[in-house]
């Protein structure tokens, strides 16, 4: 049995296949049931109740909305170019998952563990821009181009900031492998040393994803839905998928780059009972409560507010903090060496 | 306050640290929100619901058809036919209500001299298809008949301020 999956190139296939399902299935419930997550915590912020009838604690909420959405009737808008029409929620949709390959839930545990992981990381969100342009463009609709225009502008200015902070993150590493990048935190997560840095990666990922206080793309109030305001049904469903799949995958990208990923906070013995993978999904739900919490309390920023935030304070403090880190790491004698865990 | 104790506070994040402890404070605070379909808020015995056709103790139906109710109504919404019953008393042959229609602003229960037609406290008649919202008379008795019990407490509480 061994043999017919490490030795040949079907088994090799089926194993990688296996190992793909492994990290989506579970994903797809996992929005699933953070589309439930943030309607309850959002209830309970405002003193809410939420949903509460599907089941216990409105547990089917979110298969009964699930199921809603399929079966609504997919309208495509009169002068919408069809074909990009619909390539744009598959390109969210696809990017969102595709980007889970080389996230380590344990140790060396991840379907693809390559040593650019961190840059393959930015690539595939920087692609998840080309979903949302397309998207607001093929709809042939004001609002919708207007989201788009908005939402890539957005995007790309908190790659830079995000990108810097990275930078710092990996000065200190000295490897893009996100396993190296999690074992050289097992003396302190990153969060302590580069606490400032872990708040303006923490704001950009809002940024990045389009949330509140950063949800002018969507902007309800003003462009009704944003660069989706045409879609309908699955297509919808898919953006909406994407959107939260993107969600739990900057979590995910927080936890590994700051919050030690996989590893306990203490190596000490009650800490380590409890295996890798549960560890990083307590810092995946901790940070998703967090984006929920700040949906929860603060207003949407203005559109000059936040140009202004992105470019003209955390890009400056990244750029410092980056020089600074580089500086203190040269002067220490602490720079680790290429390729290697220090 | 001072340039410098300005910047401390917009990067020390004061303000957006004070705000997300009150959300969550929020969090652990009794609901203010109704449970709704098994839990209702309380309502006046002035509340203006549904419609209801009243009879007499006998069963008697209490309308004469005199049309008050048809002539008062700013929204046209009931239409009555009348004719001499059998044993000489006038009664309503038709007696629609074009719920769609009517604003529930109560005219036709001021309007009666008999206390037939009253709006009852049920406001949980939502239908699937707009047909079953044109009321008729059977319709109209049947729900004087189910909420009789409700309506003459109604009418009783209200009494001293008409």
């Amino acid at each position: 049995m061994a043999q017919f999956f490490y030795h040949t190139l079907a088994g090799q296939i089926i194993l990688m296949l296996l190992e793909t399902l492994a990290v989506l299935v579970p994903l797809l419930i996992a929005v699933a049931y953070l589309t439930l997550m943030e309607r309850k915590v959002m209830a309970a912020m405002q003193r809410r109740r939420g949903p509460n009838v599907n089941g216990p604690f409105g547990m089917f909420q979110a298969f009964a909305d699930a199921i809603k959405m399929i079966m609504k009737e997919t309208v495509i808008p009169a002068g919408a170019n069809r074909a990009l029409f619909l390539f744009a929620p598959f390109l969210t949709f696809s990017l969102a998952m595709l980007a889970w390959a080389v996230i380590p839930t344990g140790n060396g545990l991840a379907v693809a563990d390559i040593n650019v992981g961190i840059l393959y990381l930015l690539a595939i969100s920087s692609l998840g821009v080309y979903g949302i342009l397309i998207a607001g463009w093929a709809s042939n609709s004001r609002y919708a181009f207007l989201g788009g225009l908005r939402s890539a502008a957005q995007m790309v200015s908190y790659e830079v900031s995000i990108g810097l902070v990275i930078v710092s993150v990996l000065l200190a590493v000295g490897s893009l492998n996100l396993n190296d990048i999690v074992l050289a935190q097992r003396h302190i997560w990153f969060c302590v040393p580069m606490f400032p840095m872990f708040i303006v990666f923490f704001i950009s990922a809002l940024a990045e994803t389009n949330r509140a206080p950063f949800d002018l793309p969507e902007g309800e109030s003003e462009l009704v839905a944003g660069f989706f305001v045409e879609y309908s049904s699955l297509a919808f469903g898919l953006f909406f998928l994407g959107e939260y799949a993107n969600m739990i995958l900057m979590s995910g990208m927080i936890s590994i780059l700051f919050l030690g990923g996989w590893l306990p906070p203490l190596g000490l013995a009650p800490f380590t009972w409890v295996p890798g993978p549960l560890w990083l999904i307590f810092k995946i739900l901790f940070c998703l409560f967090v984006f929920i919490w700040i949906r929860a309390t603060f207003p949407r920023f203005r559109y000059d507010q936040l140009m202004r935030l992105g470019w003209k304070v955390f890009l400056p403090l990244s750029l410092v903090w980056m020089i600074a880190t580089a500086g203190f790491l040269m002067a220490t004698g602490l720079l680790p060496q290429v390729g290697g865990v220090n | 306050m001072g340039a410098l104790t300005r910047t401390f506070r917009s990067f020390l994040l004061t303000e957006l640290v004070g705000g997300m402890a009150s959300t969550f404070k929020m969090m652990f605070q009794p609901k203010v929100t109704l449970n709704y379909p098994y839990e209702k808020g309380p309502l006046s015995p002035r509340f203006r619901g549904e419609h209801a056709l009243r009879r007499y103790p006998n069963g008697e139906e209490r309308c004469i058809a005199c049309k008050l109710c048809e002539a008062t109504c700013p929204a046209e919404a009931i239409t009555i036919e009348a004719e001499e019953r059998d044993d000489g008393s006038r009664r309503t042959t038709r007696y629609d209500i074009d719920m769609t229609k009517c604003i529930y602003c109560g005219l036709c229960e001021e309007a009666c001299p008999v206390d037939a037609i009253v709006e009852g406290p049920n406001y949980e008649f939502a239908t699937e298809t707009r047909e079953e919202l044109l009321y008729d008379k059977d319709k109209l008795l049947e729900n004087g008949d189910r909420w009789e019990a409700l309506l003459a407490r109604r009418l009783e509480y209200d009494a001293p301020y008409r």
